[in-house]
């Protein structure tokens, strides 16, 4: 005899639900377990896909700006102006403008996630490379440095804290705003299944589940690159 | 791709069609922002600056600041909703929560941050604690507490849509409600809360000029954003 009532309609996964789900308890390991490899597994993987590439293609962009922005300052003015005009606009309707144009894809979120990365690596970039002492820049060109030479060897080592410090932010704000891609339709990264519970119920472990490894992801990439950060910059190491 | 651009015209025809019901979400975006954000800066804003001005709990206040970024908005949200269920003052808590760790973390910066010469001096002239606060401290800090402030409305303001997947009100509900309201209403509806983040943004960009002190003008820089960077 099962008499669920008024509580949310859970779908018996594969005919096997263990009373915890039917029940619609506040998180069943069994049925986590038996769904990490169909479900869990992949999503993180996906979800780790995505950031990576938004990071990675934001950073060539917000790089490549701030170098040209380093050397030609008028050039500052703009980019930022256009990079937190993105960074503004809300990520879910932001998707909901590029689904016309590029439709439910995974380019309409790249597009959107490489979006909110360029404001804060063009910042922390620029302004890493700003702070460099004028003190050392003259040292750099008393040694007969040249200009490539002196950006190279000088300027960008001593600027890594704040461009690593740049990329940390924006990881994990990809992370975060990655999961709204699955509102909008695209089946793909852990808003998948935070998305998909909410629907049916909220069908609580499944909620939790996807949330807790989103949080998780955001911090473990946190950490890892707080790490990198210490292994480039060995000097600033006490 | 079999992507439909949609003309210009289709959106404006949807605006004049429906005004009551945009009008109406957008009041219930605005009530969601206003009340979120109120929770958010009556908790967060006199706890960080009684710790900035005792400068302590540096740990605290400024990871929580590292924390609540990795916190995923909808996360957050659907946890809060599966917790305690779907209501009005709930999708106002999860917002506000999402606002709290950014207000405490610049505002503690700020306040703690001021130059220590400045409050020695005041505190030589014989100023009490308060007024050492009220006079000098919370002056110098407006800018940088202003920022933080600007960033958790904006923050606010482009996470209520979101609120709609865990049955918040508002234009939201059009957004994630394609079937409903078509296309031509999803993205007008997109462009209705772009556009109040905006104004949010500006808003609060004007407030911070119009509040710092004449002579903190010219000075004003823009930190770099970062957990490394702090010191």
């Amino acid at each position: 005899m099962i008499a669920i009532a008024a509580g949310p309609v859970i779908p018996s996964f594969g005919g096997s639900a263990h009373s915890c789900v039917r029940a619609n308890h506040f998180f069943c390991w069994g049925w986590f377990k038996s769904n990490w490899s169909g479900v869990f597994q992949p999503a993180l993987l996906q979800h780790l896909k995505l950031t990576l590439i938004a990071v990675a293609v934001g950073f060539v962009l917000a790089f490549a700006a701030a170098l040209v922005a380093y050397r030609f300052s008028w050039f500052e003015t703009p980019f930022s102006l256009l990079s937190a005009f993105l960074y503004t606009v809300p990520s879910l309707a932001l998707f909901q403008l590029l689904i016309p144009i590029t439709s439910i894809s995974t380019l309409t979120v790249e597009i959107a996630l490489v979006s909110y990365t360029l404001l804060i690596l063009f910042r922390n970039t620029l302004i890493g490379l700003r702070s460099v002492p004028d003190e050392v820049l003259e040292a750099a060109r008393g040694m007969g440095l040249s200009r490539r030479q002196t950006l190279l060897r000088v300027e960008l080592p001593l600027a890594t804290p704040a461009i690593v410090a740049g990329i940390r932010i924006a990881a994990v704000t990809v992370i975060g705003l990655a999961t709204v891609a699955a509102v909008v339709g695209l089946d793909k990264g852990l808003g998948s299944p935070i998305y998909k519970a909410i629907q049916i119920g909220p069908f609580k472990t499944e909620l939790f589940a996807g949330a807790v490894l989103a949080i998780a992801l955001a911090v473990v990439a946190d950490a890892s690159l707080a790490v990198v950060q210490r292994l480039l910059t060995p000097w600033t190491r006490k | 791709m079999d992507a439909k651009v949609i003309p210009a015209a289709d959106i404006f025809t949807f605006v004049g069609d429906h005004p009551s019901l945009l009008w109406h979400s957008v009041l219930q975006t605005l009530g969601l922002f206003a009340a979120a954000f109120a929770i958010a800066v009556a908790v967060a804003l006199p706890l960080a600056i009684w710790l900035g001005h005792l400068h302590r709990g540096s740990f605290l206040a400024i990871n929580i600041g590292n924390i609540g970024r990795a916190l995923p908005s909808l996360a957050v949200i659907s946890i809060l909703l599966a917790l305690v269920g779907i209501g009005f003052l709930n999708v106002v808590v999860a917002l506000a929560l999402l606002a709290i760790p950014v207000i405490v973390t610049n505002t503690y910066v700020a306040v703690d941050g001021v130059d220590r010469d400045v409050v020695e001096a005041a505190r030589g002239i014989g100023m009490t604690p308060r007024q050492l606060l009220a006079r000098v401290e919370l002056p110098l800090a407006l800018p940088l507490i202003f920022a933080g402030l600007r960033t958790a409305a904006v923050i606010v303001m482009a996470t209520t849509p979101l609120a709609a997947v865990a049955g918040g009100s508002g234009l939201g509900q059009i957004i994630v409600n394609q079937p409903s309201y078509g296309l031509d209403g999803v993205i007008a509806a997109s462009l209705f809360i772009t556009a109040l983040s905006f104004i949010a943004e500006l808003g609060f960009a004007g407030l911070q000029r119009v509040l710092t002190p004449r002579g903190l003008r010219q000075t004003e820089k823009v930190p770099a954003l970062g957990p490394a960077l702090r010191t």
